[in-house]
């Protein structure tokens, strides 16, 4: 069944866009990220325009983190007064992400951005996990106990002044790097169009040595209060978002979470970052083709100027 | 007087239009005039119907009749960009503007345009792919450049994309004065209005010409939508966003399982 999309001006085929909702949702509630680093890929290989499928995406993943929170807010495991710092940060990211979104379109390079924010970001994050994961592998192979993470290990941003006391996470840091790091979040999310769950879930666990317990859940309150802003921004300085798109996608999102977070929880950690990793490289690796690779066509067209 | 007249004549002479003996007349007639785009859109065929009307000692001295019918749709300067290799990796390092080009250009025809009429005809009337003027920005400047590497590959991707076509068979005469064409328009041509130019052709001469047009228009819910966020952004991206939470919050809700 196909159904035109009013923004991105193309017809898809509705259970095609599901379908693609749902294999994310999947991935992205084994994994508990948001997923938009696989879905806007996808959007724009299927002839959707990279502007509106980024913006698009921001919408989906803001649905399907919120409905993540609930689930963890529920259980006690988020951390308010980290995600509401975090988030300070995160607001003027998004709003200078959106910025130079709207900067790079004008000047004809917003796709060479993305893509080389895609290869650099994916492989680095995907070569990390892989690293991680294995040697926590090979650690539990030869039946050593899991490695702890001591909470008394200070790197130099722990000096910084600020300090502020994170309850349920029994962290004590300064907020500034806490802010930076909401900054870049919603900075790399606003022009990748991805919500940067699987950024910001090493990046407080190792920087900031919160522990994995209230991580996930306010990654996701993090996540779906940057992509909610990011869509309004995004709807109001480049009307690129399209709400049928985002509609469809997010239906198909929502569900297969559920199916994903279900089978990741049979699954052991070590072999789950592991996966991910490899998926996130892969990703990366695909990006990295595209723009090493003498292109078919060394030509493209781009319209401007207002609507015909 | 007389000059005058004669400078006349010798004008629509070189041009080619309406010699003092062409007494034919084209009636042409679409389908649809109102195209509109609804949800399950995924692009339309329109057909052309057509007639040459005219005394019959007029036409007696006459080999068959050409038809070439040539659809233009909206105009929107683009941007033509060509990737190099820069540090190992291709960026878009060069491009040209091009100022309002038709969107889309459909060149339909009873027989192939070499066969319907000379080189030099073509040129005169624009007719064709090839022939159809592209101007160019150069320097705040617009000018034509006819063996820009920039133009030929324009024409080659709207080609690739269905929008700029010539296709030599698409106009079926039914009788010797009565014809018809099949319009098909992609799902991804862009919306707007559309003009259909229709010429008449016999021995390689211009001898009639008639226009018509026709719309392509989002309507309902389609239209509804392309509004709200073009004119009204921030409540637009407002409601998508709390479409986004109401999406997640019902379905935390349903699939609650604590």
């Amino acid at each position: 069944m196909q159904i035109y999309l009013p923004i991105a001006d193309i017809p898809v085929n509705v259970f095609l866009v599901l379908a693609m909702g749902l294999a994310v949702g999947f991935i992205s509630g084994m994994f508990g990220i948001g997923g938009g680093f696989l879905m806007t890929p996808l959007l724009i290989f299927i002839g959707v325009q990279p502007a509106v499928a980024v913006a698009s995406v921001t919408t989906h993943v803001a649905a399907s983190s919120f409905s993540g929170a609930i689930a963890y807010w529920r259980r006690k495991a988020l951390d308010s007064t980290l995600a509401l710092t975090l988030l300070g940060g995160g607001i003027f990211g998004s709003g200078a992400g959106v910025a130079l979104f709207t900067w790079l379109r004008a000047l004809d390079q917003l796709d060479l951005v993305i893509g080389l924010s895609y290869v650099t970001l994916l492989s680095v994050v995907g070569i990390l996990m892989i690293a991680e994961s294995a040697r926590a592998i090979v650690r539990s192979r030869h039946g050593k106990p899991p490695e702890l993470r001591r909470p008394g290990s200070h790197v130099w941003f722990h000096g910084l002044p600020l300090k502020l006391r994170f309850k349920r996470s029994k962290v004590y840091v300064s907020a500034i790097p806490v802010l930076a790091i909401g900054f870049i979040i919603g900075f790399i999310g606003a022009i990748m169009g991805i919500g940067g769950g699987f950024l910001l879930v090493p990046m407080l666990i190792y920087l900031v040595r919160v522990p994995t317990a209230t991580v996930i859940g306010t990654s996701m309150v993090l996540t779906f209060i940057t992509m909610a802003s990011a869509t309004v921004l995004h709807a109001a300085t480049n009307h690129l978002v399209d709400a049928v798109l985002a509609l469809i996608l997010m239906v198909g999102g929502v569900i297969g979470a559920q199916f994903g977070a279900h089978a990741g929880q049979r699954i052991r950690g070590e072999w789950l970052r592991l996966f991910l990793g490899l998926l996130v490289f892969s990703v990366g690796l695909r990006f990295a083709f595209d723009l090493g690779v003498r292109p078919d066509d060394l030509y493209s067209i781009r319209f401007i100027g207002g609507e015909p | 007087m007389k000059i005058v007249v004669a400078a006349v004549l010798v004008f629509l002479g070189t041009i080619g239009v309406a010699t003092p003996a062409a007494a034919e007349r084209l009636v042409v007639s679409l389908s649809n005039h109102h195209v509109m785009i609804t949800s399950n859109y995924t692009g339309v065929e329109l057909v052309l119907f057509g007639s040459v009307e005219g005394d019959a000692g007029a036409a007696a001295g006459r080999g068959s009749y050409d038809i070439v019918a040539t659809i233009t749709g909206p105009r929107q300067s683009l941007r033509t960009r060509r990737k190099s290799r820069v540090l190992g990796i291709w960026v878009n390092t060069a491009s040209r503007t091009f100022v309002d080009p038709p969107s889309y250009l459909a060149v339909l025809s009873s027989r192939p345009l070499d066969a319907i009429t000379s080189a030099e005809n073509q040129r005169r009337l624009q007719l064709g792919i090839a022939d159809t003027p592209l101007p160019e920005l150069i320097n705040n400047d617009i000018g034509e450049v006819s063996s820009d590497p920039f133009r030929a590959a324009l024409l080659q991707l709207m080609r690739k994309h269905g929008l700029y076509k010539e296709e030599s068979n698409a106009v079926t005469f039914l009788t010797p004065a009565l014809f018809r064409a099949a319009i098909s328009l992609p799902a991804d041509v862009p919306i707007g209005s559309y003009e259909v130019d229709v010429k008449l052709f016999a021995d390689g001469h211009l001898i009639a010409q008639t226009d018509s047009a026709f719309e392509i228009v989002k309507v309902g819910f389609e239209q509804f939508v392309v509004n709200a966020a073009r004119q009204h952004g921030l409540l637009y991206g407002l409601a998508t966003a709390m479409m986004a939470l109401l999406t997640g919050w019902i379905a935390s809700v349903a699939f609650r399982r604590d």
